[in-house]
């Protein structure tokens, strides 16, 4: 079965509700990487409106769980995430009024088989059993003063792999809430992740991350082969 | 045995036929006996993943245009698209082809991990219909189907009925249409997947665990078309159900 995880959904003071969105390319390093690709096919044209995807709740583990890589995938790909816990029913938000709806955030590692193509990738690169660590809390807007302006660093193994900073992002999340609610509406407890940046690090088994965001804290885990899982 | 779950005076009930003659009367867990047309029609199970199939018809794959599949295209849906049987679905003002998906729903009963094709279907609860909208004015080329087109409020129709497991030969091959004011639209057999029920248990549980609730939408046949405010959707799925839904313009959900 699945690798048991310590995830709670009550991470005080709000519980999560377990739906759990992605938003994809919403760092412009992540898309200036792409190139002239974007205009060629498949892709034909750069993302217009906000890409979205679904991290399921198989997918949805704690702080300090172990993540399989799986025997056919090398390694995996560690994306640092600002998760937006969503406080009250959103639907429709306005730009302005959109961080009225956001109860807090929190640090989501947004794990994925690496993948060159993102025309129609297979969910199994993103929806396998505990992709998904979210923690280790949620801390009110109020703490965290300007979201545009934090610093993510991803370690692996005590070694600093990764920097990037929430400067980087192409929508804010107020404007990003905008787009979402217009279509779909967000309930208390959803998380929508604001997007991973470029170059997130590769990891193998055996070894460890910790993803800290400023004011979010630290969010550890560690990587094991499937035997160890089942062990 | 067949069950829904509706809401009435109050409060959230299962509810099974009543067995008289016209049908059109329910049986709540309670006791009491209301017509359908009292009650409000909820997804018929607490849904769980919702987890969809692209182009597993042969014949719709054809008719967008598609190359044979090595491996079925999956999708995943949020749990804020769903709605019920004979609910209302908006159709946004500057929609220029929004169109109906015809599905078996096929839903997860025990949890389902690694499991041969031979077990697979010792793992499906039942079966209802779904309607999964697309509105494809707002597909683009990045992570298709966008969940702009799919995952839309309204737009995700479950119902009315689940329909136990053993009571459908399995795999199911049963007769599916949709009908569009009266007027069929759209036909299949589920026999004719792509990638059948089985395949599709051991494909998913071999990456992810498939729990309880957790439901699979198998994919729809040829004959999409536009639908516009004011339609009345039905899709059908014979020993399944009828799921009935409406289309309705933006003002009926303030906007515009």
């Amino acid at each position: 079965m699945a690798t048991p995880s310590s995830l709670s959904f009550d991470i005080a003071p709000y519980r999560l509700s377990g739906t759990v969105y992605g938003t994809l390319l919403n760092h412009r390093d992540a898309l200036a990487a792409l190139g002239e690709a974007v205009h060629a096919a498949p892709y034909k044209a750069p993302p217009k409106s906000v890409v979205l995807y679904l991290k399921p709740r198989n997918t949805l583990a704690g702080p300090g769980d172990a993540v399989v890589v799986p025997a056919d995938a090398p390694a995996l790909e560690v994306g640092p995430s600002v998760g937006l816990v969503i406080g009250k029913t959103a639907c429709r938000v306005s730009e302005a009024r959109a961080l009225d709806v956001v109860a807090g955030c929190v640090i989501v590692a947004d794990i994925a088989v690496p993948h060159a193509s993102f025309y129609r990738p297979q969910v199994r690169f993103k929806a396998r059993d505990g992709f998904c660590p979210i923690g280790p809390r949620v801390v009110g807007l109020a703490g965290l003063g300007d979201l545009t302006r934090l610093a993510v660093r991803v370690h692996v193994d005590d070694r600093l792999a990764h920097e990037s900073s929430t400067a980087g992002w192409i929508r804010s999340p107020a404007r990003l809430l905008a787009e979402v609610t217009d279509f779909m509406t967000l309930l208390p407890g959803d998380v929508l992740m604001t997007g991973v940046p470029h170059g997130a690090p590769q990891v193998r088994a055996g070894q460890r991350t910790a993803i800290e965001i400023d004011g979010l804290g630290r969010l550890e885990n560690r990587f094991v082969a499937p035997a160890e899982a089942t062990s | 045995m067949k069950r829904a779950r509706v809401a009435y005076a109050g409060a959230i009930h299962e509810a099974t036929p009543h067995p008289d003659a016209d049908g059109r009367r329910l049986r709540l867990a309670d006791g009491r006996v209301v017509a359908e047309d009292a009650v409000v029609w909820l997804p018929p199970f607490e849904v769980g993943t919702v987890i969809a199939l692209g182009l597993n018809f042969s014949d719709h794959a054809k008719e967008l245009a598609f190359n044979a599949q090595q491996e079925p295209l999956v999708f995943l849906k949020g749990p804020g698209a769903l709605i019920g049987h004979r609910g209302q679905t908006r159709r946004p003002a500057d929609a220029t082809f929004m169109h109906y998906e015809c599905e078996l729903a096929v839903v997860i009963g025990r949890p389902a991990y690694r499991v041969p094709r031979a077990d697979a279907m010792q793992h499906v609860a039942g079966y209802t219909v779904a309607n999964d909208y697309a509105i494809r004015d707002y597909l683009e080329n990045w992570y298709r189907p966008n969940l702009r087109v799919k995952n839309r409020d309204t737009c995700t129709v479950l119902g009315p009925w689940l329909v136990d497991a053993a009571d459908v030969a399995a795999p199911p091959a049963l007769d599916l249409r949709t009908l569009v004011n009266g007027t069929v639209t759209q036909q299949g057999n589920t026999r004719d997947l792509v990638f059948d029920i089985p395949f599709l248990i051991e494909y998913l549980s071999g990456f992810m665990t498939l729990a309880p609730g957790d439901v699979i939408l198998t994919g729809t046949p040829e004959g999409v078309v536009d639908v516009k405010p004011g339609d009345e959707v039905v899709c059908e799925i014979d020993g399944i159900g009828r799921l009935v839904n409406t289309i309705v313009d933006d003002a009926a959900f303030g906007r515009g």
